[in-house]
């Protein structure tokens, strides 16, 4: 056990160094100086020079890389180039909405997943089947903006119930901050959880050929049971697979959704910080986002070894 | 059930349609027996001849697109229609099988001791604590070294032979009236298939059971049942006491199967026999005896019709119309 | 890829199915072919899939000759106008018709997709290949850069590469390029694997042929129809990539008209004219439904035995 969680956890460092070294050479070392780029083409050479040294733009890449490594591990990420304020209180501010956006979405996206995936696996080529099927396929298709600008359409525009954007915080308790994300997390859910159900359903059908379920039902036990007990922990593996997988979609996803609903999260602060030439918050933003998704991926990995007793000796 | 002369299990006319890919098929047809308590009965033939379809229906385990007919009684008590809730509680615990793959008949997920437990949880009102003990006590009797501590295993830290013998004591736990053995030895070792064999007979003798054991090795069968029935093409085409179809074979099929055996000690360059053609398509079976095709001696009427069972002794039935020529000395091209 | 050298898509799918029978050893090549014809026209949802697919790319190759108005002029004294027979669906807010929009769009919406998965395939289909060949810690490498690269969904490459390149056309299909490698990746050397083990390549190899020349003369002739599908599904992908960093500005910037940027140009006016966006998103979702459907009956038609997989 110690053998395999130490051999994921050296594979979770190496990723997030490489993802760390990309993201800096992509952002700050191609051509363009980021001083440049703040103040346009045509500011004077002295006051570029001036602005260069003021951001420490002037030391050798590797200092600037290995100091914004250790700047990352002691929670210090550097100063806005524009608003001058730190950027972790920049992005932290923003995680308030980002972080429970897509904890709903993820929510909704599982829970819509799985009843839809085992209700058809278990109704095999039945009526049921063939159309939640199609509704899945007819979901996958959807672009997730355009799904989230047909639900403001329907419930923003003709019924008005809820608001067409914005956000209303957590000041006033969580109801308001939850209402003003459920459309957003509905729009982002739907999409994901097509694909999510489709891997279930394939999932829990493959599972069902096996012979031990036929052992299971020789037991006496009914369908329903061996569905429970014996089929879904065996389906969680392909599943889980791929939910890891989504969660990169999904924070892709909240990027665009939250410009869809103008809701003030990370994504938001990526696309005002490209406009603002503010590459150190992107730069940030962007690492937070890769540093999530390998996270997340890494909980998966070690989640397998909890679900499936083989896992552990085949590591050792 | 102070009556032992009542059949426990009475198959008549059973027969079994399954949906294909390429249309109904008729997978078993007026196939009949009578099992009495503690009674062996063997099931041989080719794969695909029926015999695994034959067990399937009589644990009440066929797709649901299948359409059974005719009547299967457990004590007197009609199964065919039986809704599956009713048929759940038999499973496992009045009928139990043992499946042909040990290494996959067993969750991965689960430890041997839950799996092994779960019938009698499932069938009857014992405390797992109680389930547990039994769970141990019985992989002990199927020799399982080291049972109390290797109840919580899991079926990938065991051997075929030890699934199999796993795969024994789940079917065993609540000490069934029946139990089906599909091909249990079929993908072990040979080395270790006669202490399985060995196993099964042993529990078979001590506990009273019934037993239907299902091979497609005649050895399997000479060595383990009092009665058996040859399979072809979905219809019994021979059956009987075990040692009165092996010396009298009457059906030009079972003569086939037996010449087909590989024999050591054969003369060197001896050609193993084989019975010419292929097995019938199940979705599109002939209309008359179905193994007409492949028989030395069919002729036309071989193919009019599927030809009844003739006695040609003491409870040793033949579906064959030529068994004039088929019985007479030493049977076909012997 | 050998031996296509006929310009359509459609006789190479064909002749990968030729080539998988022929590797199980039933029936002849042409017998084959037709069977395929006859058993895809009974198939329902690559009938569906081909038709509303070949709808997309008979749009944008229309738009190359024909549009009823020009997609580029600016009108602004007729914004906004509902559907009439001139404007078949009105125009909108700078009084380009939207019909003209929607045709051109298709032509941008395919020549990014084309190219990213180009991209994609290219590098990807190599790459799987050659880890498939060499195994050891080159096929170790390969695939965990590609599971690295998982980390960076195509949206999240193109806000980088536009933070330093600037937005446009070529930021996104590069980004959706990048994005689209991985996939391919996997997939190649899954189902290479599966060809170098069995025995034909044995033989191919006992017969003393080095790795080159069984993966160009067994192994990629035996997965083309596995890439095919692939591709078909990245294709739609690639859309849907596409239609979001268009919407968010990343993309195919203006006047060049794209699906994505319409929408976003429609949902401003959400309360005026709110069927200014339904009809771009109709046009994305119909060209990814319909690729989809092609890919799952492509799938089953080549090889029953794909059928599972996913």
């Amino acid at each position: 056990m110690s053998v395999f969680f130490l051999r994921r956890i050296l594979t979770l460092v190496a990723t997030l160094v490489a993802a760390s070294l990309i993201i800096f050479l992509v952002l700050d070392a191609l051509p363009g100086n980021a001083a440049q780029m703040l103040m346009g083409a045509d500011a004077s050479p002295d006051a570029v020079r001036a602005l260069t040294v003021k951001l420490g733009l002037d030391q050798p890449l590797a200092v600037r890389y290995l100091l914004w490594l250790k700047g990352m591990a002691v929670g210090d990420l550097g100063n806005s180039y524009v608003y001058g304020t730190p950027v972790a209180g920049l992005i932290a501010e923003r995680l308030v909405l980002t972080i429970p956006l897509a904890i709903m979405s993820m929510l909704i996206t599982v829970v819509l997943a799985l009843a839809a995936g085992i209700y058809t696996a278990a109704n095999h080529n039945k009526l049921g089947d063939v159309g939640v099927m199609s509704l899945t396929q007819v979901g996958i298709a959807l672009p997730n903006f355009w799904f989230a600008i047909l639900l403001i359409l329907l419930f923003s525009v003709k019924l008005q119930l809820l608001s067409a954007g914005g956000f209303a915080g957590w000041d006033d308790g969580i109801w308001p901050g939850i209402r003003s994300l459920l459309l957003p997390s509905i729009s982002l859910a739907v999409v994901q959880a097509a694909i999510l159900a489709r891997v279930t359903r394939s999932a829990v059908l493959e599972v069902l050929r096996e012979d031990f379920v036929r052992t299971a039902r020789a037991k006496g036990l009914g369908k329903r049971e061996v569905l429970w007990r014996h089929v879904l922990r065996n389906a969680m593996i392909p599943v889980m697979t791929v939910m890891g997988l989504q969660f990169a979609n999904l924070l892709a996803g909240t990027i665009v959704i939250e410009n869809v609903f103008y809701l003030p999260g990370l994504g938001r602060l990526i696309f005002q910080s490209i406009a603002n030439r503010d590459l150190i918050v992107v730069r940030n933003c962007v690492m937070l986002l890769a540093a999530m998704v390998v996270i997340v991926n890494f909980v998966v990995d070690v989640l397998y070894a909890f679900i499936d007793p083989r896992i552990k000796v085949a590591n050792l | 059930m102070a009556d032992g002369d009542a059949p426990l299990i009475e198959v008549k006319n059973l027969g079994v349609t399954l949906n294909t890919s390429r249309g109904p098929a008729q997978a078993v047809r007026g196939v009949s027996f009578a099992l009495r308590r503690g009674e062996t009965l063997g099931l041989v033939g080719e794969s695909g001849c029926g015999k695994s379809v034959t067990a399937l229906a009589l644990m009440g385990l066929l797709p649901d697109s299948a359409v059974i007919s005719g009547s299967i009684r457990l004590d007197g008590a009609e199964l065919v229609g039986l809704p599956d809730s009713a048929y759940c509680k038999l499973r496992g615990n009045r009928i139990s099988m043992i499946f042909q793959e040990p290494m996959t008949a067993l969750n991965p997920m689960h430890t041997i001791g839950h799996q092994v437990a779960e019938p009698l949880l499932r069938h009857t009102g014992v405390s797992a604590a109680q389930a547990r003990q039994e769970a141990i006590a019985l992989l002990d009797r199927v020799g399982l070294p080291d049972a109390s501590k290797r109840v919580d295993a899991y079926p990938h830290q065991f051997s075929g032979g030890q699934r199999q013998r796993i795969t024994i004591a789940m079917a065993l736990a609540c000490q069934p009236d029946v139990l089906i053995a599909d091909e249990p030895t079929t993908a072990l070792d040979v080395t270790i298939q006669g202490q399985i064999l060995d196993l099964i007979a042993d529990l078979v003798a001590e506990r009273g059971m019934s037993m239907i054991l299902i091979s497609h090795d005649l050895g399997v069968i000479a060595e383990n049942v009092e009665r058996m029935m040859v399979m072809y093409g979905g219809t019994v085409v021979e059956s009987g006491e075990t040692n009165a179809v092996f010396t009298r074979m009457g059906h030009p099929y079972t003569q086939g199967l037996f010449r087909a055996r590989p024999r050591l000690g054969a003369r060197k360059g001896t050609r193993l026999k084989t019975i010419a053609g292929t097995v019938p398509e199940l979705a599109d079976l002939p209309a008359g005896c179905t193994f007409a095709d492949r028989c030395a001696i069919a002729e036309a009427r071989c193919r009019a019709a599927l030809p009844a069972v003739v006695d040609v002794g003491a409870a040793h039935g033949v579906r064959c119309i030529r068994t004039d020529v088929s019985m007479a000395a030493g049977g076909v091209g012997a | 890829m050998p031996s296509s050298t006929r310009a359509s898509r459609w006789p190479t799918c064909e002749r990968a199915a030729d080539r998988i029978r022929r590797h199980r050893g039933n029936r002849t090549g042409r017998a084959a072919a037709t069977g395929f014809w006859r058993r895809a026209l009974r198939h329902r949802s690559f009938v569906l899939g081909a038709v509303l697919s070949l709808l997309v790319l008979g749009a944008a190759l229309l738009s190359l000759v024909w549009t009823p108005w020009s997609a580029y002029d600016i009108d602004v004294a007729s914004k906004l106008h509902p559907p009439s027979a001139a404007h078949w669906l009105g125009t909108d807010v700078l009084g380009r018709d939207i019909v003209s929009l929607l045709l051109v769009g298709a032509r941008s919406t395919i020549m990014v997709g084309v190219i990213a998965v180009g991209i994609g395939l290219s590098f990807g289909v190599g790459l799987g290949l050659i880890a498939a060949a060499r195994k050891g810690w080159t096929e170790e490498l390969i695939m965990r850069m590609s599971d690295f690269t998982f980390a960076f969904p195509a949206v999240l490459s193109a806000i980088m590469l536009a933070a330093v390149a600037g937005p446009g056309m070529v930021t996104s299909i590069t980004a959706i390029g990048i994005f689209q490698i991985p996939t391919f990746v996997r997939v190649t050397r899954g189902s290479a694997n599966a060809i170098w083990a069995r025995e034909f390549v044995l033989a191919a190899r006992a017969a003393g042929k080095g790795s080159f020349r069984i993966t160009i003369e067994h192994v990629l002739p035996n997965i083309l129809s596995i890439l095919i599908v692939q591709a078909t599904i990245q294709f739609a992908l690639a859309i849907l990539a596409e239609a979001a960093l268009s919407y968010l500005g990343l993309g195919t910037q203006p006047p060049q008209p794209s699906w994505g940027r319409m929408l976003n140009d429609a949902q401003t006016l959400l309360f005026q004219s709110p069927m200014l966006a339904v009809y771009p998103g109709a046009a994305i979702a119909i060209a990814v439904l319909g690729l989809n459907l092609l890919g799952d009956g492509l799938r089953d038609l080549l090889d029953p035995r794909l059928a599972r997989e996913r």
